[in-house]
């Protein structure tokens, strides 16, 4: 079932007058309401009325996180406090947390969203869903909730944390649907293996995890362990929190709600918008947000987007698995590189968890050299050099046809490459640029 | 009349082969017979020792990538061309090896010799047939 057929399925042609209009509509209210955004845009010497349609975004001003917290906590809002419905605040690890203020008709919108995103997993009215994400401060409770509501689910709202009363209510209640984070959902099922429980024949049958990074090789193992079916959600409480974009039952990348947040897909480093498929920065824009706007936000998560339509039917856009962040990113020969992509390749290649790490290096000829440390799973161990010299051939191989980059693979020991806080440094960069 | 092979991945770091030669010692290993193949980056250590279960499972535990594989030991006479009367038959017969390496001892008057063989089943049965002595785990590792 599609939820908004009109919007999910509109054409490419109608979306960006919708987008256009919206866009328009929104600059009149952070010109109107937001002091930050008033003075930014004057600084960049831009008129509202120089923005026609969509395709003038690029001439806008990016909002970045900092913007945020320098502005903390509402001098970023479009709407005195006053008008404000719900707060939202996400931890930072530094300096101010950010605060994301909805208005009504915000909660209409991400009410909205969300029962796009559960129904676009597999979800029908009439549904059960435990919550077990974290009600509060934090998006993912409430967010999943008031969309559940709008949807028609009957909502048991679990939040995190209890595993053994979330497991007795599993077994009791018998919901079909089950949202949390995907560590949790494993963690859930360690648990109810400790106690007997026989997860693969639990009700659920769909399962909408999203908050954190996961592999393809976590959904398989939340699939196998408890017999459902595993979609990813993505969302950031800057822009409304759970719900910006959601995979259908294909699992061919997530559906981005393109009508409400326009997205945008950059080299980080030039700012150039990219061209579809290439993976770059995503960049937001919250185009009917009431409260608390944002103009082209900077998430730092790498994506790539493909505007085909889906086989599911939507002509969403549909983004890419978060590939990485721009934090970690590198840059070797011109070419950017992420660690999560090495990441990929190795784990095809090992099937599991690999330890890896990347050394950037600056040759006297003037050239950048990126060889990638990996330590030598037992199970790829040979008494035979060339075996041993095959299996670094083809790693290098595979992440050259991935890259475009060649690089040299050496193996290692393992427990060799550093791990601080039991994170493993994934990039070491001796180039003094 | 296989017998068992020690082979450990060590990294080109200096202190490498010591470590590994300390775990066993530490443990009273006997190391009968060992070589070393590497490249620029990391060698492989192969050793025949007394008890290669209980030294996989002591390099595993001290953090070394290790592994077992068959091998099969040959008596050599210590003349020349004792060598190349082997190496004869297991041309003439399409055998094929991958490595090979000579042990310390000797038995009375002859030499023994190691290899590596993709099939070492046929090889055992081509050697045995040609009256050449394959020893087994019982006469080196028991």
């Amino acid at each position: 079932m599609i939820f908004n057929e009109k919007m999910e399925c509109i054409s490419p042609g109608a979306l960006k007058d919708v987008q256009s209009e919206r866009l328009n509509g929104m600059l009149k209210r952070v010109c109107d309401g937001s002091p930050f955004y008033r003075d930014r845009l004057e600084n960049a010497g831009i008129s509202r009325k120089d923005i026609k349609s969509i395709d003038d975004i690029t001439r806008l001003p990016f909002t970045v996180k900092d913007d945020l917290r320098d502005n903390y906590p509402f001098r970023i809002f479009s709407k005195p406090v006053t008008g404000i419905a719900e707060l939202h605040v996400s931890s930072g690890t530094t300096g101010n947390p950010v605060v994301s203020g909805y208005s009504r008709e915000d909660l209409d919108l991400w009410s909205e969203v969300i029962a796009r995103s559960l129904c676009c997993a597999g979800a029908v009215p009439g549904d059960m869903i435990q919550i077990a994400y974290g009600y509060g401060l934090f998006t993912g409770g409430l967010g999943l909730h008031y969309g559940s509501l709008k949807l028609g689910l009957t909502v048991i709202p679990c939040s995190s944390g209890q595993t053994k009363r979330q497991l007795k209510i599993l077994e009791d209640f018998k919901p079909r649907l089950l949202a949390c984070t995907p560590s949790y959902a494993l963690y859930m099922a360690e648990t109810a293996r400790e106690s007997g429980v026989r997860t693969a024949e639990s009700s659920w049958e769909i399962g909408i995890f999203g908050a954190e990074p996961w592999s393809e090789a976590m959904r398989k193992e939340i699939e196998r362990t408890w017999g459902i079916s595993a979609v990813d959600i993505y969302g950031l409480s800057e822009i409304i929190g759970p719900g910006v974009a959601c995979e259908c039952h294909l699992k061919k990348g997530l559906h981005i709600q393109s009508d409400v947040f326009y997205p945008e897909v950059i080299d980080p480093k030039t700012l150039e918008v990219l061209p579809a498929g290439m993976p770059g920065e995503l960049v937001l824009t919250s185009i009917t947000k009431v409260g608390m706007p944002l103009i082209r936000y900077r998430t730092r998560d790498i994506v790539s987007i493909d505007y085909g339509t889906c086989e599911c039917g939507r002509t969403s856009p549909r983004i890419s698995k978060v590939l990485g962040r721009t934090d970690d990113m590198i840059i070797v020969r011109g070419i950017n590189v992420f660690p999560s992509q090495i990441e990929e390749v190795l784990l095809a290649i090992e099937g599991t968890q690999p330890h890896y790490q990347l050394v950037v290096e600056r040759e006297k000829n003037g050239l950048d050299k990126l060889e990638v440390l990996v330590e030598l799973n037992e199970s790829f161990f040979s008494d035979e050099v060339k075996n041993l010299q095959h299996f670094e051939h083809r790693i290098s191989k595979e992440i050259e046809s991935v890259l475009s980059v060649g690089v040299d693979v050496r193996l290692v020991e393992p427990k060799t490459i550093s791990r601080s806080e039991g994170k493993a440094k994934r990039v070491i960069d001796k180039r003094n640029i | 009349m296989k017998i068992t092979q020690l082979s450990v991945f060590l990294e080109n770091r200096r202190g490498r082969l010591y470590d590994a030669a300390r775990v066993l010692g530490e443990a009273s290993v006997n190391i009968k017979a060992l070589t070393i193949a590497e490249n620029e980056e990391f060698g492989i250590l192969r050793m025949v020792v007394d008890k290669p279960e209980k030294a996989l499972e002591l390099l595993k535990k001290n953090g070394f990538v290790a592994s077992i594989t068959d091998i099969v030991a040959v008596e050599v006479s210590d003349r020349p061309g004792g060598l190349a009367v082997i190496l004869k038959i297991l041309d003439d017969n399409g055998i094929n090896l991958e490595y090979m390496y000579a042990f310390v001892e000797k038995n009375a008057d002859n030499a023994i010799v190691v290899f590596r063989f993709d099939d070492p089943d046929r090889a055992i049965e081509v050697l045995s047939k040609n009256r050449v002595r394959v020893f087994g785990k019982k006469d080196i590792q028991g």
